[in-house]
């Protein structure tokens, strides 16, 4: 990331901090992230992965430090950014259709009524056959399957050309076929059109191939850098401060001996296997 | 009375010509209203507020019964009762289960003191029963001209937000990383309904409103869900039972609420029915290729580039 020194970065976070009353989520954390990179947060549930994003977004202020995204002090629905929620299924009859949805991302926020509807008409559909989704663009949302929406997602969030692109979990809850598709979409984003990715996971493996660097959060303390640097047996059984076995296979990553992700970091491990951590 | 002269006391069609004449107010003041139901029913279904509807018209009703009990303007004591509601429904309700038992509690206070005033009251009794169950007969010029203002003013608002009002109805989440202001929209957009049922209740009275508001925009996303198509039918359906409602109801003594309730009904079954046989027939807009599974070749097509 050397390119880094010469480049204003997209996302850069200095001795930034979070905790909600008296447990801290993480303090201290200095975080530089570069258009083009993939940056993965990982960390057990309470880790403070979703509060990470809802930084970004404006929605969370830090405890301590500062937070820019691209030279600027963050604001709520900044344009510069796009964000890829969970999937969460709508009701059979909400009156939206996918083109509808994806419509939103391009002048949903905006005031009045649509006057330009050809202008927008047009930059729908290019963004329906960007996500392969042109076949279902009349289709109300909610007769859609979770992987098809999660596509329309995408094609969402890319409606503004953002900058940053904060990804929530975007694949739970999707088959293998769709983790694969959508995963791919968002890193066309990032490495061919020069985006910097967020992805917020609690698995590793579907985006194994894509991801630059890694945060993981776990026990109110962090480690950055690349996922071969990060998700060894040392460091992980660090920041969970207990016995940790990380197993590569095929390019897989499986951590052993997880500690429940619920409970607190000093708890003896628990006997499990839990994947991607 | 015979069934004969029942359906004669229903439909009476005498004197038609100069009879139509004389109501040119009513209509015109029945199309205003419909075209309002029309548009903002559209949102009271995406926000699902049918029953916040209700619960508003009620105290509008209480407000209206007020103003008639010491002598003030109706259109005014309605406004202020239901513009009252509105607010606080806006400011309280966040969350949908917390509203409706928030509405189950203002109706029938509503409902009650609205029966306390009317009782107090030593005038005529059709003024009170046309508070529950509409009268637009007496439309008079000046009555016209306050409705339609009022009702221009809240198209123009309505107008105004439209944009950011859908985005937060139909996707709260991602409008609020968007920047919308979700909770701000929330409560103009209460206030705005709240002026709605207000003048409604002129048309049709407390008791029905739910016929102007919700049922032309329910039966609307019955047969559609392209966004414009909603919005054009909801107020085609909405304006066809105000207006039909009164050139119906013109030469009897029947109010025109059941006129208007029935026809918006009758609309309502039949784009039930018109959407049931689409869905049964599986007609949703899918493109279906031939020669590959339901959006496979296109998912392949993503995973590969």
């Amino acid at each position: 990331m050397d390119r880094g020194i010469f480049l204003t970065p997209v996302v850069s976070l200095r001795g930034a901090g979070l905790q909600f009353g008296q447990r801290a989520l993480w303090k201290d954390l200095d975080v530089d992230i570069q258009a083009g990179e993939f940056f993965a947060v990982l960390g057990p549930n309470g880790s403070g992965k979703t509060s990470f994003l809802k930084v970004l977004l404006g929605l969370q202020q830090l405890h301590s430090g500062t937070v820019t995204v691209a030279g600027h002090p963050v604001e709520r629905g900044s344009r510069k950014i796009g964000y890829i929620p969970q999937q969460k299924s709508f009701a059979p009859d909400t009156p939206l259709r996918a083109r509808d949805l994806v419509s939103l991302g391009v002048d949903g926020h905006r005031w009045g009524l649509r006057i330009k509807a050809k202008a927008v008409n047009e930059r729908v559909d290019a963004l329906l056959d960007l996500v392969g989704a042109s076949d279902y663009a009349r289709v109300p949302v909610g007769q859609l399957s979770g992987g098809e929406q999660q596509r329309l997602r995408v094609a969402q969030a890319l409606a503004a050309e953002p900058e940053l692109l904060l990804c929530d979990e975007p694949l739970l809850s999707l088959d293998l076929h769709h983790q694969q598709a959508v995963s791919s979409l968002i890193n066309r984003q990032c490495h061919e059109r020069n985006s910097a990715v967020v992805f917020v996971t609690h698995e590793i493996n579907p985006v194994i191939d894509y991801v630059d660097r890694v945060l993981y959060l776990a026990g109110g303390r962090f480690r950055v850098g690349t996922p071969e640097e990060v998700m060894t047996t040392e460091v992980l059984s660090e920041l969970y401060n207990s016995r940790v076995e990380v197993i590569r296979a095929n390019g897989r990553i499986v951590v052993v001996g997880l500690p429940d992700a619920t409970t607190h970091y000093h708890d003896d491990a628990h006997a499990g296997v839990e994947e991607g951590h | 009375m015979d069934l004969g002269s029942i359906l004669h006391t229903i439909f009476n069609f005498e004197n038609y010509g100069e009879l139509l004449a004389l109501v040119q107010n009513s209509i015109l003041a029945g199309a205003v209203l419909g075209l309002l139901g029309g548009l903002i029913g559209t949102f009271v279904m995406k926000r699902d507020l049918a029953f916040a509807v209700h619960g508003i018209s009620e105290l509008s009703f209480a407000g209206a019964s007020f103003a008639l009990l010491i002598g003030a303007d109706i259109i005014f004591g309605s406004l202020a009762g239901s513009v009252a509601a509105a607010l606080l429904l806006g400011l309280m309700g966040v969350r949908a289960r917390d509203k409706n038992s928030i509405i189950g509690v203002i109706m029938p206070f509503g409902l009650g003191l609205g029966i306390l005033f009317l009782a107090l009251y030593q005038g005529r009794a059709a003024n009170k029963f046309g508070l529950l169950t509409g009268q637009i007969v007496s439309v008079d010029t000046v009555q016209l001209q306050v409705l339609a203002g009022t009702a221009v003013v809240v198209m123009l608002a309505l107008a105004a937000i439209w944009r950011p009002l859908s985005f937060a109805s139909v996707d709260p989440e991602m409008a609020e990383a968007r920047g919308v202001p979700v909770r701000g929209l929330a409560i103009a957009f209460m206030v705005l309904l709240g002026v709605s049922v207000a003048l409604s209740i002129q048309i049709v009275g407390a008791l029905l409103v739910l016929a102007l508001l919700i049922t032309p925009a329910a039966a609307a996303l019955r047969v559609t869900t392209s966004p414009r198509l909603v919005v054009l039918l909801s107020v085609v359906f909405a304006i066809t039972a105000t207006v039909g409602g009164i050139l119906l109801a013109l030469g009897s003594r029947i109010p025109i609420s059941p006129y208007v309730t029935t026809l918006s009904f009758l609309i309502y079954v039949v784009c039930r029915i018109i959407g049931n046989v689409r869905a049964n027939r599986g007609i949703n807009g899918r493109i279906v290729r031939p020669g590959a599974a339901m959006g496979q070749a296109a998912e392949d097509q993503a995973v590969a580039g």
